[in-house]
C-alpha cells in the first residue's frame, strides 16, 4: 500500500464490513475502556434484551468520574461525594460483577483516570482501535491507535458486539515544525494549535500530529497533544508510534511479551503515513516562537500567549457574552487577573512530568495567601511514583492539596468544583461555562503556568521562575 | 427508537457559537444511571440563577417556548464532552429538532440514535432563522427537506443510513447483530489479536 495515513492504514485493518452509500461501515474495537459516568444506562440495555459482554478481555472497566479524591476505604467513605454520585459508582460495581468485568476499582494500584490507566497498563497501543464514553478517548492516538469518544448508545453496540457502525472521516495533518523553545509544554503547543484552527477546525476529520517537534516529544507530551484533538472539533488525533512509543511500552504489564513483542514492533514500525500520503486538509506551524498559553474565553479557541493583549473580537455576540462571563476586559494581558484557585490534574495534564513540573516551580516556594491549590494525579500509579520521588511533600509544603486520582476538578462531579465567580488556573482541558462548577470561570494553563500563577495568586508567566 | 418523519413547529433561537454539551446538560446532572427526565435540567445554568429562579431574558423561559420542537442555535452546536445526556435532556425537553451551520461530532451522531434530527443548513437560510425567532418551519425527514414560513424549501445533508433509521424507527443495535457471523469471523482470521 503507498498513498496511505497512518489513519486509514488501522481503519482498513479493523473494517469487518465495508461501507456503502446505504450503509456505514462495521469497524472492530480492540479495546473498550469503560466508567460509571456513560455506562448504566448501556447496561439496561443489555439487561432488558437479555444480551451479555461480548469480549470482556478486551473491555477495561474503572470509576473516575464521580469518584471521591479522597481516600475511599469502604463505601461509606463515599457520602463525600453525593447520594446520586455514590449510588452511580455502586451501580458500576454491580454493573461489571453482573457482567463478569475486572473491574479496575478503589483499593486497585492501577486505578485512575481512563486515559491515563490505559497507556500506563499497556493495554493502549499502536494500530488498535480504542474507545471509551468520553471525548477524550482521543489521547490514545498519541501511540498511533485510532481512539475517539462515544456516546452511551455506542458504548452498548460495543459491550454486545465489539464493532460500532462508522463512517469513514476525513484527515487533516497538523504539521508542527521548528523546535519548541524553553518554558513552553506540550499544552502551550496545543492550545496554539487550536487557537489557529479554532474549536469546529477539526469537525468530520481525524488529525494527525506531525513534523519535528512533535517527533521530539516523550509521551506524555504527546497525549497531551493528541488528548485535545476533540478541543478542535476532530474526534480523534494520531502520532505515528517511533522509538520514543515503543520504549514506553516495553514491560507494562499489558504489552506484549518476548516474542509477541518482537513481531509487535515489526508491525508497529509500519504504521505511520506514507511519504506521499494526501491529506484532506493540512496546517503548518511553527514551534520556534511559541510561548505559554492561557484561555481568557469559554471554549479552547479563546486563548493568548501569556503576556498578549486579550483580543476585541470585531463586534461579535458571542465574544462579547464570553467575556463578559469570565469578567475579561479587552486590551491587557490575562497576567492581570487575580487567581482563587489553582486544579493541576485530568487527563490532559495530571501524569508523573506534569507533577514533577509543578513540584519543580513549587519547591521552597508557598500557595499566595487566600489562593487554593489542589494537586489531584491522574492515577494511582502516578500518586505512588511522585510520593517515591517525594513530590507529594513538596506541594504539600507550599501549601497545595494533594488527593488520591480521578478526574476530580475538570469536570467537577466529584464534589470538588471551584466556587461561583471564582478564577481558576487550571491545567484541564475545558474553560466551558459552569465546567468546573456552575458559574467558575476557568482559565487553562500548562503545569507550569499553573504553579507560576498559584506562588504570584495572579496570572503569571512560568518563565519566570527559574 | 420511536420513528420521525415530519416535523411541524414554530423554533425557539439560541444565537450563540459553540454552545458545548456541558452548558446543554451540566456535569452535575450526569450522576443519574437513567436516561428519563433529564428534560428538568437542559440549559439549566442558562436557564436559572442559583437560587432557582428563572433567568427571564432566555429564550426557553418565554411562555412561547415551551412547545417548541425545533431549536435554532449558532454554529458548532453540541461541540465538547461526548455525554449523550445532552440529546436525551433536549427530548426529554421537548426538542425534535436542532438546525445550526454546523453540528459537533460526537453530539450528531448520539442525537441520530435517539431521533433527535440535526439540521445543517447554508448561512444565508441560518441567518434569517436567527434573525426571527418563533418561525414556523416544517422538516420532511425522509426527504430530508426543510420548508420556510415563505414557502422555499431546501434540502439539509443526513447520512442515508440514519435517515432510514429516524423514518423507520430502527435500533442500531439490531443492525450489527446482523453481521455477528462476520464479526466471529473477523476475530478468528485476522493478522493479530489485540
Amino acid at each position: 500500500m503507498s498513498n496511505t495515513t497512518l489513519f486509514e492504514k488501522v481503519w482498513s485493518d479493523h473494517v469487518v464490513v465495508e461501507e456503502t452509500p446505504d450503509t456505514p461501515a462495521v469497524l472492530y474495537i480492540d479495546l473498550h475502556i469503560i466508567h460509571e459516568v456513560t455506562t448504566p444506562q448501556a447496561f439496561t440495555v443489555l439487561r432488558e434484551s437479555g444480551l451479555t459482554v461480548r469480549r470482556p478481555d478486551l473491555t477495561l472497566p474503572t470509576m473516575d468520574h464521580s469518584t471521591p479524591t479522597t481516600p475511599v476505604s469502604s463505601f461509606r467513605d463515599l457520602a463525600v461525594v453525593g447520594e446520586s454520585a455514590a449510588n452511580q459508582i455502586r451501580q458500576m460495581e454491580t454493573n461489571c460483577r453482573d457482567f463478569g468485568l475486572d473491574l479496575i476499582g478503589f483499593g486497585n494500584e492501577f486505578r485512575g483516570i481512563v486515559h491515563v490507566i490505559g497507556p500506563e497498563l499497556g493495554a493502549t497501543q499502536p494500530g488498535k482501535t480504542i474507545v471509551c464514553g468520553d471525548s477524550h478517548s482521543s489521547t490514545h492516538g498519541a501511540f498511533g491507535a485510532l481512539a475517539f469518544g462515544i456516546g452511551t448508545t455506542e458504548v452498548g453496540h460495543v459491550l454486545a458486539t465489539q464493532c460500532l457502525l462508522q463512517r469513514k472521516p476525513k484527515t487533516l495533518a497538523v504539521n508542527i515544525d521548528g523546535k519548541m523553545p524553553a518554558g513552553v509544554s506540550a499544552k502551550d503547543l496545543i492550545l496554539a494549535v487550536i487557537g489557529k484552527i479554532g474549536v469546529d477546525g477539526g469537525t468530520g476529520h481525524v488529525i494527525e500530529y506531525r513534523g519535528d517537534a512533535i517527533t521530539a516529544l516523550d509521551m506524555e507530551s504527546r497525549m497531551t497533544i493528541c488528548n485535545m484533538s476533540i478541543e478542535g472539533g476532530a474526534r480523534a488525533g494520531m502520532i505515528a508510534p517511533d522509538d520514543t512509543t515503543f520504549e514506553y511500552l516495553s514491560g507494562r504489564p499489558r504489552s506484549p511479551q518476548g516474542a509477541d513483542w518482537d513481531a509487535a514492533v515489526a508491525r508497529w514500525k509500519r504504521l505511520h503515513s506514507d511519504d506521499d500520503a494526501r491529506f484532506d486538509k493540512s496546517v503548518t506551524l511553527s514551534a520556534d516562537a511559541l510561548q505559554p498559553m492561557v484561555t481568557f474565553g469559554t471554549n479552547p479557541g479563546m486563548v493568548i500567549g501569556i503576556n498578549d493583549p486579550v483580543p476585541h473580537g470585531g463586534g461579535d455576540p458571542s465574544f462579547r457574552k464570553a467575556l463578559s462571563y469570565m469578567q475579561i476586559e479587552s486590551g491587557k494581558p490575562m497576567t492581570e487577573h487575580p487567581v482563587d484557585v489553582v486544579f493541576v490534574g485530568s487527563c490532559t495534564n495530571g501524569r508523573l512530568s506534569d507533577i514533577e513540573e509543578v513540584a519543580r516551580i513549587l519547591r521552597g516556594r508557598k500557595v499566595a495567601a487566600g489562593v487554593r491549590m489542589l494537586v489531584v494525579p491522574g492515577s494511582q500509579q502516578v500518586k505512588n511514583q511522585a510520593e517515591a520521588k517525594g513530590l507529594d511533600r513538596i506541594i504539600v509544603a507550599a501549601g497545595a492539596e494533594w488527593r488520591e486520582a480521578g478526574c476530580s476538578m475538570c469536570i467537577g462531579m466529584n464534589g470538588d468544583t471551584v466556587p461561583q465567580g471564582k478564577l481558576s488556573v487550571s491545567t484541564s482541558n475545558r474553560n466551558f461555562e459552569g465546567r468546573q462548577g456552575m458559574g467558575a470561570r476557568t482559565v487553562l494553563a500548562s503545569p507550569a503556568t499553573a504553579a507560576a500563577s498559584a506562588i504570584r495568586g495572579r496570572v503569571a508567566d512560568p518563565r519566570t521562575f527559574a | 427508537m420511536k420513528a420521525v418523519t415530519h416535523i411541524k413547529s414554530r423554533t425557539v433561537v439560541l444565537p450563540t457559537k459553540d454552545i458545548d454539551t456541558d452548558q446543554i446538560i451540566p456535569a452535575r446532572f450526569l450522576t443519574t444511571t437513567s436516561r428519563d427526565g433529564l428534560g428538568q435540567s437542559v440549559f439549566y445554568d442558562l436557564r436559572y440563577h442559583k437560587d432557582g429562579s428563572a433567568k427571564t431574558g432566555f429564550p426557553l423561559n418565554q411562555a412561547t417556548a415551551r412547545s417548541c420542537k425545533i431549536l435554532v442555535a449558532g454554529n458548532n452546536f453540541g461541540c465538547g464532552s461526548s455525554r449523550e445526556h445532552a440529546p436525551w435532556a433536549l427530548l426529554d425537553y421537548g426538542f425534535q429538532a436542532i438546525i445550526s451551520t454546523e453540528i459537533a461530532d460526537i453530539f450528531r451522531n448520539n442525537s441520530l440514535k435517539n431521533g433527535l434530527v440535526p439540521v445543517v443548513v447554508d448561512k444565508r437560510i441560518h441567518q434569517w432563522l436567527l434573525d426571527n425567532p418563533g418561525a414556523e418551519l416544517e422538516i420532511d425527514v425522509a426527504n430530508t427537506t426543510l420548508t420556510m414560513p415563505d414557502g422555499e424549501t431546501v434540502e439539509f445533508p443526513i447520512d442515508g443510513f440514519a435517515k432510514y433509521c429516524l423514518v423507520e424507527g430502527v435500533d442500531q443495535l439490531g443492525f450489527l447483530q446482523q453481521h455477528l457471523e462476520r464479526i466471529a469471523n473477523f476475530e478468528e482470521t485476522r493478522a493479530w489479536k489485540p
